[in-house]
């Protein structure tokens, strides 16, 4: 990782910039059993404190650190209408800006984003998510997928956000 | 009155028909019926005499010493809706002050927490000690010699006192002391605390800090409610159930859950429910969501509280959960891992939610990764279960939009049994019973 921009460069950032689009519209759309197909099998998700944004999930606690088995669960519960967070789902519209690569480490690349999501749910204010990405990208024959995706908000509480009951 | 007919009229409320007062919660022991005014979820007046009903005659939690280990350690929150400094002052003394200059009253810490050596007040530049003690005041000559620095430190707190490292902080001067206060609570902060071999627990680095737009009571309510646990919980069951653990409850056991539990009244308005363990515990119950390598591990931790305990007292702490409220405002979950959960009352249908996680100071690096995974299966506002508990305390805060016309709420579950079980509701009676106590002595 970190090695010079112009190596990292080399990854069409136009390439990375249609894997994350077209993510944020299979999330965007509710098609998760798509999304888990963009993820590699030991991806990972993580939602760090709004206090620690930089910290490591093993000694800090998070909002959320799934690894892929939690993972594959945390869809098993959204398409339930048990869900009740999440019932009926909300309307989200993702926002992907400012994406760069951060470098590339043999089959991986590290890619940042920005974004800010609307989440909308019936009778309720608008609640508005804002934050970076951090992603790990890996080539799996030749396809792109999801080692690992951060989102890291800004916030310095989620406060009225309440609860990052969908995928964020 | 609306006659809701077909048996949905539920009488007249607290300001009934007759326009004459009635208590807000209505308790009947003779026909065994125990209700409350939804009016105490949506009501300004109602909510402002709480803050100085309860807020201001209780005993509050503050933190927990493991936050200002350090001194010159300090944390800036809202308690009880004042801004105040949780520190260690330089000479190693735990301190609770008004954050809020003494001369025009902006906030001297702005900053969430840190090490301080003093506090500065950005506005006209006066200084404070971690003691509070103000030491510098800009062109300090121009004040009349009236002016006493001596006497224009940050405010301290008018009582502060700990149990078990655990801070709280009384705005009532007259309060009975903390220890009094917590009565049968203790003995389950105990059973918490034994989980350290030296008796030691800390806070872990990372807050959850989110908003539920109901009224606070309904989170004490939930926090100690095992009764919603099938319908609201459905999805983390399942995920318990996909992961090999049994959510079956035994066959003619009448039982909701795999275990019977029960619900116990700890007096001065704290309860608790005390239920034997199906879902595991990091100190110390393996449970297959841990992984077979996490098995001799556990048994070694297992051992140590045998080892230290006895048999009987390392059951007890190993193999039973608690979710521990203390009247009005701290929840104390000790169940697949332990959540210190502290709620400010904003608004009549709004409250500010802190949590953090508590664990042992020993804990390796493995177990301490172990037991945050373990949170996060059930609590927080990325959890399983946590998500769906306050869209569930949204859901009924939007009901109480009727409570004109529906104005009570049925709180009599169990109470024609002898033993009070974990989804009875006594244990919730006994919350309501103090509320209702402190807010008729203040009215």
């Amino acid at each position: 990782m970190n090695k010079p921009l112009d190596e990292a460069a080399t990854v069409a950032r136009a390439e990375i910039e249609d894997f994350l689009f077209h993510e944020a519209d299979l999330l965007d759309n509710w098609k998760l059993d798509e999304w888990l197909a963009l993820l590699a099998d030991d991806a990972a998700y993580y939602v760090p404190p709004n206090d620690r944004p930089d910290a490591d999930h093993r000694s800090t606690l998070f909002t959320i650190a799934d690894d892929i088995v939690r993972l594959r669960e945390r869809v098993i519960r959204l398409k339930d209408p048990n869900c009740h967070a999440e019932y009926p789902p909300s309307r989200t519209r993702r926002l992907i800006t400012n994406v760069r690569v951060i470098g590339t480490d043999g089959d991986t690349i590290a890619a940042a984003a920005n974004f800010a999501v609307y989440r909308y749910r019936r009778g309720e204010p608008v609640r508005e998510f804002v934050g970076h990405y951090r992603y790990k990208l890996r080539r799996v024959g030749g396809v792109l997928k999801i080692a690992e995706r951060r989102a890291i908000l800004d916030a310095h509480e989620l406060g009225a956000m309440g609860s990052v009951s969908f995928i964020l | 009155m609306n006659d809701y007919s077909a048996g949905q009229y539920t009488g007249p409320g607290p300001r009934g028909g007759d326009g004459r007062q009635v208590p807000l919660v209505r308790e009947d022991r003779g026909n065994l019926s125990f209700s409350v005014s939804r009016e105490v979820f949506v009501s300004r007046e109602i909510f402002e005499r709480e803050q100085r009903a309860v807020f201001d005659r209780c005993w509050i939690y503050v933190g927990h010493a493991s936050e200002v280990r350090n001194p010159g350690d300090y944390r800036t929150r809202a308690v009880a809706g004042r801004p105040v400094i949780f520190c260690r002052d330089r000479d190693g003394q735990v301190r609770c002050m008004i954050n809020a200059c003494r001369h025009r009253g902006a906030i001297v810490c702005r900053e969430r927490e840190g090490n301080a050596r003093g506090f500065y007040c950005m506005y006209h530049g006066w200084t404070y000690g971690t003691d509070g003690m103000l030491r510098g005041v800009p062109d300090e000559q121009s004040y009349p010699p009236s002016f006493d620095k001596s006497r224009m430190g940050l405010a301290q707190v008018p009582r502060l006192e700990s149990y078990r490292d655990f801070y709280f902080l009384n705005f009532d001067r007259d309060a009975v002391d903390l220890e009094m206060y917590l009565a049968g609570a203790k003995a389950y902060i105990d059973l918490v605390v034994d989980q350290s071999p030296s008796g030691r627990m800390e806070i872990i680095s990372g807050i959850q800090e989110y908003d539920i737009k109901a009224n606070w009571k309904l989170l004490v309510e939930n926090s100690v409610d095992d009764y919603h646990l099938v319908a609201t919980h459905a999805t983390w069951l399942n995920y318990m159930r996909n992961s090999g653990v049994n959510m079956t409850p035994p066959k003619g056991s009448g039982l909701l859950l795999p275990t019977r539990g029960l619900g116990k009244d700890l007096g001065n308005g704290h309860l608790t429910t005390d239920n034997p363990n199906y879902r595991g515990r990091p100190v110390a119950r393996w449970i297959s969501v841990y992984g077979e390598e996490a098995k001799a591990d556990i048994e070694a931790i297992r051992a140590e509280l045998v080892a230290r305990l006895g048999e009987a007292r390392a059951a007890r702490v190993a193999d039973t959960n608690r979710n521990l409220a203390i009247f009005p405002n701290l929840v104390i979950n000790d169940g697949s891992s332990v959540t210190v959960r502290n709620f400010t009352a904003v608004a009549p249908d709004l409250m500010h939610v802190s949590a953090w996680a508590l664990g042992p100071v020993e804990e390796t690096e493995a177990q301490r990764a172990r037991r945050l995974h373990a949170f996060l299966t059930f609590y927080g506002p990325g959890g399983f279960a946590t998500p769906d508990d306050v869209a569930a305390l949204e859901s009924a805060q939007q009901g109480y939009a009727s409570w004109r016309e529906v104005p009570w709420n049925d709180l009599s579950r169990g109470m024609a049994k002898n033993e009070h079980t974990n989804t009875d509701e006594e244990h919730l009676r006994v919350f309501w019973r103090r509320w209702s106590e402190l807010m008729e002595a203040q009215a």
